[in-house]
């Protein structure tokens, strides 16, 4: 019957120039179906993106009725502030490291839940630990590690404890620390996606590709080298510019734990952004820099898009 | 069969898209606050709610709508945090609810946008008397927001890790906080003498915590004419001061991204002997910690200052939108929020200060500690110099950045001062 109709219905196209309103009000029905979706396109994205864009040209903007055309100056002022190209290498190095180690530590833990040595209960068990990072919110998980990060808290107590550090580590509070810290939590509360995901394409790869790399006489490493990681590639490079990207708009995490202090030291262009909208009321430069870091993410999303077409 | 399909699909088209822009239709609509009968519904967007025992706040609200059965009060409660964003939102929109809930920092911006009323006029058209209203934030002479409740911030003491320092009295100068810090801090390993919570995100700190100090010698960070002035001897000093606490290693370590509830935690806990703190909060460390012996005093004062001290302050505030079509309606509310019985009443259920002169509190089933600290209160005077400056959050970040450089040995005072002080004259015009 699915069949027969869109045939029977191009058949009957031929007499449409006797009924035009019919054939229009046709034309008009896969726009109509359409509609939802474009109305959702357009309001929750086209629009907010288009005034933000507007707004970074602009200047006193949103706080005061007349606003004026600045041009570039937004751009400009945000390009040159040092505050923001602070912000800027702590982003690069925060979403670089983290990504990595939660493509390091998601390969590794989705291995040994791949592996035949263990049981499936074990495994099971594993699994369900291994996924617990990723079942907190970031509420959670900032509240758990500013108990645990404080000076008089667990991870310097243990670290006093089998002699490691003299006195207690100011992890969150020492500008020397403070970036490593938010990134070691980042890590932990992302690396489970990676896990799953990675696991589901280890999961995937044929057996024969193994017996007959075995049958070749290969060791465990040749296997990881010239089996494994070949068949991961797509999901490794689909993950990792995923991760690029979510990780480039964190801000909950940073503005629960040190809120891009101390001393600018965990900056962010999230937290960045924010205070020049929320807390200095300068909505232009806020957009300025929101769309600086569009264009940034639109780079990543492009290789992303790529990366889906050769597959 | 085809024919069927084919109508179906177009109907179903149809119906979608006029769906889409009945949707659409009705975005746009006037939500329409005035009933066909005459009854006007404000909306009333507040944090207070939420900080209030369950159902107390309601019944303070119905007795209003029960004298006024043709107005209905919709309250729009949320947490600070989340009430502070909406209202920004509602401010740059102009879509305010009628009546707002304000903190003092909020009030110059939001009066310079234009998206709250001024007060004053109203009250003069509702011939409403004022001399009862302990305090009014004004922008260029004219009243934009009312404190309702005041939140005072005493200095607390652990009389417990006090004594056990040997130290005999509650400290009443920056001389005698500093030695009680010191025995404090030496007499434990695991305890220090104060906190000083001194995160950006959340940069209150700075006033509650640091300006305090300069507030309750009866000093200023301003200029007669409202100007800043953070290079005059007495802010100097006041930073030179906790520079000293700090080199005394008497404050709590982790200062630099501490907020305001990891200092109270930490005085719940036993891990500082002193701390400045909000009112508000007695309750909360009663609850946690039911045997902590402690009290309230207020703030030191530089040695040898025998004026009358200032006690930094939070309010919730009052204010109504510009953009509201129920103003008079939205006074109404107010003032009845105002008056010396409904204040009373509201103040003692926030364990706060009325913002009536006439209003006082029932103590009689609050904590002792109450009374002591409205004791305080009626000895000094309220101070905070934040309110009504505009981006006032923004003004205790960037002076909170520079203590940071200055607690860290990036900078010295002055020059940490005179950075702030350029910072906040490009702010403070």
């Amino acid at each position: 019957m699915t069949l027969t109709a869109p045939r029977a219905s191009t058949r009957a196209a031929p007499a449409a120039p006797g009924r035009p309103r019919s054939t229009l009000a046709r034309r008009l029905v896969p726009y109509g179906y359409l509609s939802p979706t474009v109305l959702l396109i357009v309001v929750l994205m086209v629009v907010p993106i288009v005034m933000v864009v507007g707004y970074s040209f602009r200047d006193n903007v949103i706080v005061q009725e007349n606003s004026v055309f600045a041009g570039f100056a937004n751009y400009t002022k945000v390009l040159t502030d040092p505050d923001f190209l602070a912000a800027l290498r702590n982003t690069a190095v925060f979403i670089s490291v983290s990504t990595v180690a939660h493509l390091v530590l998601g390969l590794t833990f989705a291995m040994m839940l791949n592996t035949q040595l263990l049981s499936g209960v074990t495994k099971a068990i594993f699994r369900i630990v291994y996924i617990l990072p990723w079942l907190f919110t970031i509420a959670v998980i900032a509240v758990i590690w500013r108990l645990l990060f404080d000076p008089s808290g667990v991870v310097n107590y243990v670290l006093q404890t089998v002699g490691l550090v003299q006195q207690g580590v100011n992890w969150f509070g020492d500008p020397a620390t403070a970036l490593w810290a938010v990134t070691f939590v980042n890590i932990w509360s992302g690396y489970p996606f990676f896990m799953i995901s990675l696991l589901a394409g280890l999961q995937g790869i044929p057996a024969d590709l193994y017996e007959a790399a075995a049958v070749d006489g290969t060791n465990w490493w040749q296997r990881f080298r010239h089996v494994t990681l070949p068949q991961l590639r797509p999901v490794i490079i689909s993950m990792a510019v995923l991760d690029l990207i979510w990780t480039s708009h964190q801000f909950a995490l940073i503005w629960m734990t040190t809120g891009g202090g101390p001393l600018n030291s965990t900056e962010m262009l999230s937290t960045f952004t924010y205070k020049q909208a929320f807390s200095e009321y300068e909505f232009a430069t806020a957009s300025a820099a929101a769309v600086i870091v569009l264009l940034l993410t639109m780079v990543l999303a492009f290789f992303y898009v790529r990366s889906q077409r050769e597959r | 069969m085809v024919f069927r399909v084919s109508r179906l699909s177009r109907l179903v088209g149809a119906v979608t898209a006029a769906t889409t822009v009945a949707f659409v239709a009705a975005c746009g609509a006037d939500d329409g606050a005035s009933d066909g009968d005459g009854t006007v519904t404000l909306e009333f967007a507040q944090w207070w709610g939420a900080e209030l025992p369950a159902g107390e706040f309601d019944r303070i609200i119905d007795e209003f709508t029960a004298q006024n059965p043709n107005i209905e009060i919709e309250l729009l409660s949320a947490p600070y945090a989340s009430t502070k964003q909406q209202l920004l939102t509602g401010a740059a929109s102009k879509t305010l609810p009628d009546v707002v809930g304000l903190d003092g920092a909020w009030v110059n911006d939001f009066a310079k946008q234009g998206a709250i009323t001024d007060l004053s006029s109203l009250m003069a058209e509702a011939n409403y008397d004022d001399s009862e209203l302990a305090s009014q934030i004004q922008i260029d002479g004219s009243t934009y927001m009312i404190p309702v409740v005041n939140f005072v911030y005493p200095l607390f003491v652990n009389k417990e890790l006090l004594t056990e320092a040997g130290v005999a009295d509650v400290p009443t100068t920056r001389g005698e906080f500093l030695d009680a810090a010191t025995k404090i801090s030496a007499s434990d390993g695991d305890v220090k003498g104060w906190a000083l919570p001194l995160d950006t995100a959340v940069p209150n700190g700075i006033q509650n915590d640091v300006m305090s100090w300069l507030w309750a010698s009866g000093g200023s960070m301003l200029t007669a004419d409202g100007k800043p002035n953070l290079t005059s001897p007495e802010v100097k000093e006041t930073v030179e001061y906790v520079k000293s606490l700090n080199d005394a290693d008497v404050i709590a370590p982790g200062a630099l991204t501490m907020k305001e509830q990891d200092k109270v935690e930490k005085f719940s806990n036993g891990q500082i002997g002193m701390m400045i703190d909000s009112l508000a909060h007695i309750n909360l460390i009663r609850e946690n910690q039911p045997d902590m012996e402690f009290e309230v005093a207020a703030l030191p004062a530089a040695d040898g200052y025998t004026g009358e001290r200032g006690i930094p302050y939070a309010s919730w505030g009052i204010g109504i939108s510009d953009s509201s079509e129920h103003k008079a309606e939205a006074f109404k509310f107010v003032s009845y929020l105002m008056s010396q019985e409904t204040n009373a009443q509201l103040s003692t259920i926030a364990n706060g200060f009325p913002g009536n002169k006439n209003a006082e509190p029932d103590f009689g089933s609050s904590d002792p500690l109450f009374r002591t600290a409205f004791e305080i209160y009626q000895q000094g005077y309220p101070a905070n110099e934040f309110v009504g400056l505009p981006k006032s959050e923004d003004l205790m970040r960037s002076f909170a950045e520079q203590l940071q450089l200055v607690l860290t040995g990036g900078s010295s005072v002055d020059d940490a001062l005179a950075a702030a002080q350029e910072n906040w004259s490009s702010v403070i015009e």
